[in-house]
Formats: C-alpha cells, sequence, structure tokens
C-alpha cells in the first residue's frame, strides 16, 4: 500500500507545479461557467413552471461543476500511460515488484486531485460573491457538505475506474484515439455533462439513473444543494459504492489477462 | 525569381501540403476511421442537449427549436470550416516551443501559408461531415421562406464566419510569440463561442449582446443576419451586417506579424 501512496504523492506535487496553467485555465472555465448559467437563465424566463430544479441549485451545479472540473473531465488522461503502452516501455512497469493497474490508478487520482486542489478555491470564492441568480449560496446544510465532500470523492474513483478500463483497453487495440472520443462523447452525455440528468424525460432519466455514468458528477453536484435528498440519495449512493466495485474488478481482469498475452512493442 | 513567380501556385503548394497529410493519414487507416467517428459524436452531443432542452421548453426568448436548430448548424458549419483549415494555428504553440518556427522562416514562402499547410485536420472530417448534415437537415426543415437576398445573408454568414474565427485561430497563435504556451482562455473566443453560439445570441441578455456586437463581433455573422433569415428583421442591411466581422483579419493579420518581428528562436 505504501508504495502506491507514493505513486499517488508524487503525482499530486508534480501537479501542483502547473500553476500558470491553473490561473489561465480558471479563467476560462470561470466564462463557461457564467454563460452556462445565462443559458439556463433565458429557458428558466421561457417557462419557469418546467424547470426541474431551483435557481440557486442550478448555480451551485455549475459552478461546482467547473471549480470540479479536474475530477470528472473525460477527455484528459494520462498520456504517459499510453505512451507507455505504444513505445514498449511498459515492459519495465511490468518488471517492477507492483500491480501496474494499482499504480496507474494511484497515480491517475493523485492528478486529477491535484489539478481540482489548485483551481477549485479560487473559483469557488469568485462564485461565492456573485449576486442572486448567478452565484453560489452556502450548502443547504452541515450534513449535506459532508455527503458533497463523500459523494465528490466516491465520483473520483468512479471516474478513475471508468477510465482505467479504457487504458486497459488500449492495451489490446492500440490505437486508442478513436476509442477515447468515443468514451468521452458517451460519458460526458450520461453523466449530466451536457446537460444535468433532471432535464431531461421522465422515462429516460429512470434508466440513465442507473447506469455507472450517473454515479459520477451527478451526484455530488446535486447533493450540496439538497436537489437529490431521501431514498433517492441513499440509493445514488448505493450505486457509487456499487460501480467503483464492479468497475475495479472489470479493470483488474482485464489488466491480468492483458499482462499475460503481453506482447510488446519494441524498441 | 520575380516576385509575381514566387506568388504563383500558392493555392497549389497548399493543395500538395493536404495531400501529403491525407497520405500520411491514410497509414493508419481504421484508426482513422474510429477517431472520425468518434468526432462525430462530440459535436453530436452538443445537438442532443438543444433537443433535450425542447422537449422540456418549446421555445427560448421567443425562438423556436427548428430557428435554433438552424442558428445552431450556421455556426457549426462556420467554425468547422475555419477549423479544417486554420488547425494550424491552434498546434502553433508547439512548433514555437519547439523552433520548428525557424524552419519556416528560412523557406522562400509565406509564413501564414505555411502553418495553414501544416495541419489540416482531417481528423475533423468526422465534425465536418456532421455540421453539413446538420446544416442541410435545419435548412430543409427550418422553415425559412428562402429569397435571394437570404441565400447571400447566409452564404455570406458562412463565409464571414469562418473568416471570423479563423483571425481568432491567428490571434491565439500570435500570442504564442510572446508566451511560448498555448492560451488557454483563447478556447474563450473559438470554442466557447461556437458552444454558447449555438442559442442566438440575443437569449444571453444585453451585455453580451452588445460585447458580440462590437468587441468580438459574432453576433454580426449570427444574431443579426439570423433576424432577417427568420423574418424578424426584413431591412436589407442585416444580409450584409457579416461584412464587417470579416475584417477582423486585419488586426489579427497585423498582430501575427508583430508576433513574426518579435520571434526570438527557443532554439531547441
Amino acid at each position: 500500500m505504501k508504495k502506491y501512496i507514493s505513486f499517488f504523492r508524487l503525482r499530486l506535487v508534480m501537479g501542483l507545479q502547473y500553476r500558470s496553467a491553473a490561473v489561465a485555465g480558471m479563467v476560462t472555465q470561470f466564462f463557461w461557467g457564467f454563460m452556462e448559467i445565462m443559458m439556463f437563465q433565458a429557458f428558466y424566463e421561457a417557462d419557469p413552471a418546467a424547470f426541474p430544479m431551483t435557481g440557486r441549485g442550478l448555480a451551485a451545479y455549475i459552478w461546482l461543476q467547473q471549480a470540479f472540473l479536474a475530477f470528472f473531465e473525460t477527455w484528459s488522461i494520462d498520456w504517459e500511460i499510453f505512451s507507455d503502452i505504444l513505445s514498449g516501455n511498459i515492459a519495465y512497469e511490468l518488471c517492477r515488484p507492483i500491480h501496474i493497474y494499482d499504480m496507474w490508478f494511484s497515480r491517475n487520482v493523485g492528478n486529477r486531485l491535484a489539478r481540482g486542489a489548485l483551481r477549485c478555491l479560487p473559483i469557488l470564492l469568485v462564485a461565492v460573491l456573485l449576486p442572486e441568480p448567478y452565484g453560489l449560496r452556502a450548502p443547504a446544510s452541515i450534513p449535506n457538505l459532508f455527503l458533497f465532500i463523500m459523494t465528490l470523492i466516491l465520483g473520483l474513483l468512479v471516474l478513475v475506474a471508468l477510465i482505467m478500463v479504457l487504458y486497459v483497453m488500449t492495451c489490446y487495440t492500440l490505437s486508442s484515439d478513436g476509442l477515447r472520443a468515443l468514451f468521452s462523447s458517451v460519458v460526458d452525455f450520461f453523466a449530466g455533462a451536457v446537460i444535468p440528468l433532471p432535464f431531461f424525460p421522465a422515462g429516460m432519466r429512470r434508466i440513465m439513473e442507473v447506469l455507472p455514468f450517473a454515479a459520477l458528477q451527478n451526484v455530488p453536484l446535486r447533493v450540496y444543494s439538497g436537489d437529490l435528498t431521501g431514498p433517492e440519495l441513499l440509493r445514488a449512493i448505493a450505486l457509487q459504492f456499487f460501480w467503483l466495485v464492479v468497475l475495479i474488478g472489470i479493470g483488474k481482469f482485464l489488466c491480468l489477462k492483458a499482462e499475460r498475452r503481453a506482447v510488446i512493442q519494441g524498441g | 525569381m520575380n516576385q509575381k513567380v514566387f506568388h504563383t501556385g500558392a493555392l497549389k503548394l497548399y493543395g500538395k501540403y493536404v495531400s501529403i497529410i491525407v497520405k500520411s493519414a491514410m497509414q493508419y487507416r481504421a484508426s482513422f476511421i474510429m477517431f472520425v467517428f468518434g468526432r462525430f459524436f462530440v459535436s453530436f452531443n452538443v445537438f442532443l442537449g438543444i433537443f433535450f432542452m425542447f422537449q422540456r421548453f418549446h421555445s427560448v426568448k421567443g425562438f423556436s427549436y427548428r430557428e435554433v436548430l438552424l442558428c445552431f448548424s450556421i455556426v457549426l458549419l462556420e467554425f468547422s470550416l475555419a477549423e479544417m483549415y486554420a488547425r494550424g494555428f491552434d498546434v502553433f504553440p508547439s512548433m514555437v516551443r519547439q523552433g520548428d518556427f525557424d524552419r519556416i522562416l528560412l523557406r522562400p514562402r509565406s509564413a501564414v501559408l505555411q502553418v495553414l499547410g501544416s495541419r489540416f485536420e482531417l481528423t475533423r472530417l468526422g465534425a465536418f461531415v456532421q455540421s453539413i448534415v446538420m446544416f442541410v437537415y435545419a435548412v430543409w426543415t427550418g422553415g425559412v421562406r428562402w429569397t435571394f437576398s437570404k441565400i447571400a445573408a447566409l452564404s455570406l454568414m458562412l463565409i464571414c464566419g469562418s473568416a471570423l474565427f479563423t483571425s481568432m485561430f491567428m490571434i491565439g497563435a500570435a500570442f504564442s510569440f510572446f508566451t511560448l504556451e498555448r492560451l488557454e482562455f483563447m478556447n474563450v473566443f473559438t470554442d466557447a463561442a461556437r458552444e454558447y453560439g449555438k442559442y442566438p445570441l440575443g437569449i444571453y441578455g444585453k451585455k453580451l449582446l452588445w460585447i458580440t456586437t462590437f468587441l468580438l463581433p459574432y453576433a454580426l455573422v449570427q444574431y443579426y443576419p439570423l433576424l432577417y433569415l427568420l423574418d424578424r428583421r426584413d431591412s436589407i442591411l442585416y444580409v450584409f451586417l457579416p461584412l464587417p466581422a470579416a475584417l477582423f483579419l486585419i488586426p489579427a493579420y497585423l498582430f501575427w506579424r508583430v508576433g513574426v518581428r518579435h520571434y526570438k528562436s527557443t532554439g531547441s
């Protein structure tokens, strides 16, 4: 366990070095968040009765989404893993007395945590200062805040577990571009990154909510404002645990098989 | 050799660049097809977003679903046209950082042409094909009564719109002469304009409309001529509003020139 924690720490420290990139990223994210809220605002004015969330709930959803974008973005990946697989350097990794799955997993969590930690505070700070209806307000209650943090971390772990399946599949397909583009668009759509899940028609939403993609950002971003409560919330958290175990299981299984039949790309 | 001989065949040279890129992409055919397919879905997500929003709300600030779809498809086509041929500017920062721009300056052809030719995004073909399909569908079902002046307005929107996006790509590239890095905030002027240009810019309120009219003239290639297409305005002036937006190419080019003059090789 200790060695994986050091992989995790290594990545965390490395990621914290990129401060100027973080500033540029924050400006962009701030702008996107603002545009997003203005867009929903226009729809709200068109028909307030049809709006499935409260104005505050939606503002919280969008600002937290922007603040913790690094946790859930699907298109940013660990390039080193791909280049290791393609260049054959993975042979060295396989020689080490570690499990490659666990190493990749902890590296990825470290990466995302570092990027998120750098960016979230300034965005949250500015979002809190914005006037109604654009601003981020306090969480619905203290327990909601704790639930938010818990489901946020669970969501991050589920995403990394999901992405791990993609990495391991690259060992089979070698070319990852197409797979990645497809993966990222499907996950974004079903996770509520395009529009939050409450905006979908009821029938479709019921299906979407049990898929692993709903166990990502959908849960924490809605828990914060109290949009997700009661039995629905319990079910969502249970599903987060369920998908985490299942996805890690699938990833580890595929990884084990890939290791057995590994053909190293020479060079 | 005189200057004239030098410049004939700029288009031919560009064609040559493109054909080389096509050939090299075709060496990895399966990967190429997968990627085109993947890209198709990326912009399809935006469409799905609009579709499901309109399942719930039937109009936004007086615009119906098919009107918004027309708006979205026009902006998407403007963007993907620009992206296809001007993507070289987008990867330009890495060219500066690695010192590749030295080589370009040494060659006896225009630097802009060479940068354009350095990348011809075949992989964006998926997005391009999708935007064409979307465009044909939206024009077909949009319920616009087409007249000669409306077709002229639409053509000007597409030409000047892609020119505007190109200027933004160029400005982003020129910045990297000073910063040596790709500036993420330039996305605000290109990607965000495409993303939020899916709805008529008027829905975001007066302030944003003002900014996109006078500072970053996206409303000139989107909102105002769209109003003309949809019979909300009938002054012929609206047909020609996209033209001033294309003038954005001039300051963009000048800024690029300043950048080139300022260029110091990184030496790597």
